[in-house]
């Protein structure tokens, strides 16, 4: 960190920091927030998917005869008669935009069937309702092929995982199976975690519109860039022609972030039908065509002394992709990071099957990864007689436990005694069961919190005006985050304006580049790129002054300009380089601790989470509104995947039986108690602003919290997510 | 019907429903689908004062009903105090919320209960019936208890 960066992080801000109300608050409570699927074309047609129903097959024959008699349908596009599409692009690192395809499928240019669900037909009608109900007249006939569909009978089968650049798959440091056999105390755990849905509010929609070779697409999505460029490839159309609009996007937490089927047969049918096409997704469909998170089976072994000194750490697990993509989950990467050992073993297997691609959903890797390792380190405790909370402590690594790596900031320990003294931690019974509140038996639970800190290169332009007006225009993706809103802050702060004179403009791939909204990196990203153009700025504006005293805007009057302009543009070989030098001696993250108490219901088995206290240790904050509320929606998430959230997939068809938000269960209103959220604000030396992502970060440990709890509340350590009340009831 | 206050005349198929009505037909773009089915809440609008899910509502039944949408709520205190309390992230359950929450006041008012007994487990038991994914809950009690105080 230069002198300069550590002023900045330090100096004393009018904004940054604040719980600043987020800029487009008004927007979205009364309703004038246009969505995707909210865009009105004159002469618009709607579009619905027809899915396959076996997992894998070959289609011999479709009939549209039926469908296309429905008064009101334009055209029923099958692979018979789609027009062309180009194939999705191989991954390439040279063009990391490649990254997006979210499967290997040529929709509609192939009478393969790769997984139930998938879409075949695209039915396009002047209305939704007609759409929907010629979709269901669409009979394709299918040959049917084996399929390999039920994880549990192929989790044997399950082959090591490739790493990659960024994130190794494997770790080996000593021999960590002898020194577990060595070991006085051990534990030995097997866990298993179910799919998840990202279940965003908004189901994922497409408005494409084409003019010739030109194509405006207004669409929910996480990677604006990305998508404008994925589209122009797929589609064969410069991307300078192609504009994608995402000024709010109603949730993404990763479902959004690659391209899915729904976007491009919007698209395809767009053109096909020489009209503006809008296609909003049935949230059946959304689970039928973006991917979840992969379930896993889990094994976590640790060896310690009867002080509770670990001697070895194992961690395995096994995830799921699909035979057409989806990614490897890195089940065990925080394991990587969390305690001290001088033995540790860590690898991730996966198997493929016949179902459509896993994708990313918050924290992936972390998010179940933690329930594992966090639940494990509880259960250690129970057989030590240890405080859970001592225990962590007296593992606490001076330096990354894999690899000796420094750590570029780490207050665990801080976090941790603030944890303790603001949850009143010590005053509970210690004994299982022992705490009781008439029929409800009290436990309560600690655990972990951990998620990588990533910048990636954003470009940012940034306008003065004589009137003292800023801009700042930057393609950054707004979900909820309120990214627009901080880096508002920051540019006010920068160039020492009011917040009400400064303006964001985003969610147009006309914007220059940003990142996608991903891997909790954005904000970091972004602010560093606002950093350097408000600099860039203030050095043009201070030559046109010469030295003279008054405001910027005062400055821009007397040398008779109307406006001055900065834009910074990211080197990505250059960036990349300098990434993974500095990966090779630094490990940066965003952690925090968990703290929660439930009540289980003695005779039902019914579980309510009562108290949630986080801390986190997540840099500096930059605007403490919007950060709360964000770590707090990662707690909620988590209390989901801990206690009710679970995708059902019939291992028989490969067909999901609880397509829907009334059989998947999320949590509500009445599942979320008062989440009382700390952060330290420290910021981190090594990152722009001394920023660190905070988007996922508190979802890692929820699930191990909830469960530790449930242990103490109840005796039974539930190792099977979601922790339902079968899985705590005697007997 | 009468919609936000001015009369609609509408010729409508009777398989539409009143959300799509309403999305389509009158652009009233505050009311969101999340689900389609009843079960999130996101299409909450008032009907006589009464919420409903719009999507579960075929347009026809409400002949001759006063429909109130977010956008004819507005501005309301509520929406202000959603705002101060970041009762929303994403912003896409936000509308259904707030008119799930003006609903949920009068209802509680019309059974004369003590206002005093709507207390946050009161409040989060009354609107479980509106999802919101990002998480917001925390901040839209707050916005609720703020406007009944």
């Amino acid at each position: 960190m230069t002198t300069t960066e550590t002023e900045r992080a330090t100096a004393p801000a009018a904004y940054v920091g604040k719980p600043v109300d987020r800029v487009d608050g008004r927007a979205k409570v009364t309703g004038e927030a246009r969505f995707a699927a909210e865009h009105h074309y004159p002469d618009l047609a709607h579009a619905a998917l027809v899915h396959a129903t076996v997992a894998r097959g070959r289609i011999t024959a479709i009939d549209t005869a039926e469908a296309r008699a429905v008064p009101g349908v334009i055209d029923v596009l099958t692979h018979e008669n789609a027009p062309a599409m180009k194939p999705p692009p191989k991954f390439s690192p040279l063009d990391l935009s490649t990254f997006v395809s979210a499967t290997s499928v040529n929709y509609l240019a192939t009478d393969e069937v790769h997984w139930n669900g998938q879409p075949v037909a695209v039915v396009v009608a002047e209305t939704p309702q007609a759409a929907r109900h010629a979709a269901a007249l669409v009979r394709p006939v299918y040959q049917e092929l084996p399929a390999v569909l039920d994880f549990a009978a192929e989790e044997p089968n399950a082959v090591p995982q490739k790493g990659n650049l960024l994130q190794e798959s494997e770790a080996d440091k000593g021999d960590a199976e002898a020194a577990l056999k060595a070991a006085p105390v051990t534990v030995d755990l097997r866990f298993t975690t179910p799919p998840y849905h990202h279940n965003a509010l908004e189901p994922h929609a497409t408005t494409a519109v084409w003019d010739g070779d030109r194509l405006t697409v207004h669409e929910g999505t996480q990677n604006i860039a990305w998508l404008r460029r994925h589209l122009a490839m797929r589609f064969g159309v410069p991307e300078r022609g192609v504009r994608v609009l995402a000024p709010y996007v109603g949730g993404g937490f990763g479902g959004k972030a690659m391209v899915w089927a729904g976007t491009l047969l919007a698209v395809l049918a767009a053109r096909a039908v020489g009209r503006p096409v809008r296609l909003a997704l049935s949230r059946a469909a959304v689970y039928h065509t973006v991917g979840g998170r992969t379930p896993s089976t889990q094994r976590v072994a640790l060896g310690a002394d009867a002080d509770g000194r670990l001697s070895a750490i194992v961690h395995t697990s096994v995830s799921r992709t699909g035979r057409i993509g989806g990614m490897p989950e890195p089940i065990t990467a925080a394991t990587r990071h969390l305690y001290a050992a001088p033995n540790i073993h860590l690898r991730q297997h996966v198997v493929e099957l016949d179902l459509l691609a896993n994708t990313a959903m918050r924290a992936p890797g972390e998010a179940i990864g933690t329930f594992a390792i966090e639940s494990a380190m509880d259960e250690l405790a129970w057989e030590l007689g240890l405080d859970p909370v001592e225990l962590r402590l007296r593992n606490e690594p001076e330096r990354n436990p894999v690899d000796g790596k420094r750590f570029s900031r780490r207050l665990l320990r801080e976090a941790y005694a603030l944890g303790t003294e603001r949850f009143g931690w010590r005053d509970r019974d210690p004994r299982a069961g022992a705490m009781r509140d008439g029929r409800w038996l009290v436990g309560m639970g600690v655990a972990t919190a951990y998620h990588p800190a990533m910048v990636l290169p954003a470009n940012v332009s940034v306008r003065l005006g004589a009137d003292g007006r800023v801009v700042v225009r930057c393609g950054l993706q707004e979900m909820g985050m309120g990214a627009a809103t901080v880096q508002a802050q920051i540019a006010a702060d920068e160039l020492g304006v009011p917040l009400e004179s400064v303006r964001v403009e985003y969610g147009d791939s006309s914007l220059p580049d940003a990142p996608g909204a991903g891997g909790s990196t954005q904000t970091a990203s972004v602010a560093a790129g606002v950093v350097a153009a408000c600099d860039k700025l203030k050095r043009t504006v201070r030559r046109l002054g010469r030295g003279a005293p008054g405001t910027y805007a005062e400055i821009l009057t007397r040398a008779g300009r109307d406006h001055v302009t900065a834009e910074v543009k990211a080197n990505m070989p250059v960036f990349m380089i300098r990434t993974l030098l500095e990966r090779r001696r630094l490990v940066k993250a965003a952690c925090g601790v968990h703290f929660c108490e439930v009540r289980v219901d003695r005779d039902t088995g019914e579980i309510r989470v009562s108290r949630w206290l986080g801390v986190f240790d997540v840099g500096r904050i930059v605007n403490a509104k919007t950060a709360a509320s964000q770590l707090r929606g990662g707690i909620v998430m988590g209390l989901g995947m801990a206690l009710s959230e679970e995708t059902l997939v019939d291992p028989r068809t490969g067909r999901i039986m609880n397509p829907s938000l009334a059989d998947y269960h999320v949590p509500v209103h009445a599942d979320v108690p008062s989440i009382d959220v700390h952060y330290l604000d420290e910021p981190d030396p090594t990152m722009p602003l001394g920023l660190v992502g905070i988007g996922e970060v508190s979802i890692a440990g929820v699930a191990a919290a909830v469960a530790n709890a449930v242990r103490h509340a109840t005796g039974v350590r539930v190792l099977d997510l979601p922790i339902t009340l079968d899985k705590v009831l005697p007997g | 019907m009468r919609v936000n206050g001015a009369e609609e005349k509408l010729d409508v198929e009777p398989w539409v429903s009143l959300a799509d009505l309403l999305r389509d037909r009158l652009g009233l773009t505050g009311v969101k689908k999340g689900c389609d089915q009843g079960a999130c809440g996101a299409c909450t609008v008032l009907a006589d004062g009464m919420r409903i899910n719009s999507c579960l509502a075929l347009a026809v039944q409400y002949d001759g009903k006063e429909i109130t949408t977010v956008e004819g709520v507005t501005p309301h205190p509520l929406q202000e105090a959603f705002v101060r309390h970041d009762g929303l992230q994403c912003g896409y359950c936000t509308p259904g919320q707030i008119c799930s929450a003006i609903g949920m006041l009068a209802e509680h008012a019309a059974s004369g209960a003590d206002p005093a007994a709507l207390d946050e487990a009161e409040i989060r038991e009354r609107m479980s019936g509106n999802l919101c994914r990002c998480g917001a809950y925390n901040g839209i009690v707050d916005a609720i208890k703020d406007v009944t105080r």
